[in-house]
């Protein structure tokens, strides 16, 4: 009986794999360091224009990430965004504009539900995770901080 | 130079997540809560700011960048507020990426229908 069972999960198991498309590891992360290091040049693009326009190091990176988030939002609501993530994988999924993304996505998506239990939750459905684990890990990281430089 | 060290860093880092991605299955979600703690904890060991001196936008567009500014702040606030810089410093580093997130998206979600999927 239970030799019946591990038989029947052994083949079922060889079929879902041989009809699962192969698409292969090497060609998907091919496409992520792609897409991926295109929006990075884009940043650096950005960042350097910026500074030629007499930006500091900071403000010049703060600006690129409010350009960049742009980008990602009109992107996603002209529907070219998803097509970015669907070819590139990671490569649309790591950097900040897929962050923004994720905020814009469920933002449309959800706004039939109301400005408030539609838009207003669904918006942070993934930036939420996202803040509060972030914040919650600095936080613990500058409490070591505190406790072993700056409170003795 | 910066652009190909930028391309490279970057599109090496998007490699990485995209294998991690084949391995475990994991959600969008889960990858970028993972990323932006991974730049906390390289952030606080100080590995990542040569990083972003070498790949400038390569190490600070992704979401470890994101990770690192998180600690940055923190450790500012901290350092010119103390323990009340705990509470500040956060918020304070990821307000620029934070509110222009949601402020675009919100006001893309005004322009913008749903389209049908498929």
């Amino acid at each position: 009986m239970v030799n019946d069972v591990e038989k029947r999960n052994d083949s079922y198991n060889r079929y879902v794999k041989q009809v699962t498309p192969k698409a292969s590891c090497v060609y998907n992360c091919f496409k992520a360091f792609i897409v991926g290091g295109a929006i990075c040049v884009l940043g650096q693009i950005i960042t350097n224009v910026l500074k030629a326009n007499g930006l500091g190091t900071e403000e010049a990176g703060n600006y690129t990430t409010i350009i960049l988030v742009f980008l990602s939002a009109l992107l996603t609501g002209l529907n070219i965004y998803q097509r970015i993530t669907a070819w590139g994988g990671a490569g649309g999924l790591v950097p900040i504009t897929g962050f923004a993304n994720s905020v814009a996505a469920p933002a449309i998506e959800f706004e039939k539900e109301g400005k408030v239990f539609g838009v207003g939750c669904r918006i942070f459905s993934i930036a939420g995770p996202v803040i509060l684990y972030g914040i919650f890990f600095s936080f613990i990281a500058g409490f070591l901080y505190w406790f072993t430089s700056v409170a003795w | 130079m910066d652009y190909v060290r930028a391309f490279i860093v970057g599109g090496i880092i998007c490699i990485i997540v995209q294998i991690l991605m084949e391995k475990t299955k994991l959600m969008p979600g889960r990858i970028m809560v993972i990323l932006v703690t991974t730049g906390i904890i390289l952030g606080a060991f100080g590995i990542y700011e040569p990083l972003v001196k070498f790949a400038g936008a390569g190490a600070t567009v992704p979401l470890t960048g994101f990770g690192n500014v998180l600690w940055k702040g923190m450790k500012t606030a901290i350092d010119n507020e103390g323990f009340m810089g705990l509470f500040k410093g956060g918020f304070t580093s990821c307000a620029v990426g934070v509110s222009s997130a949601l402020v675009f998206g919100y006001i893309a979600s005004l322009v913008f229908q749903p389209k049908m999927k498929g």
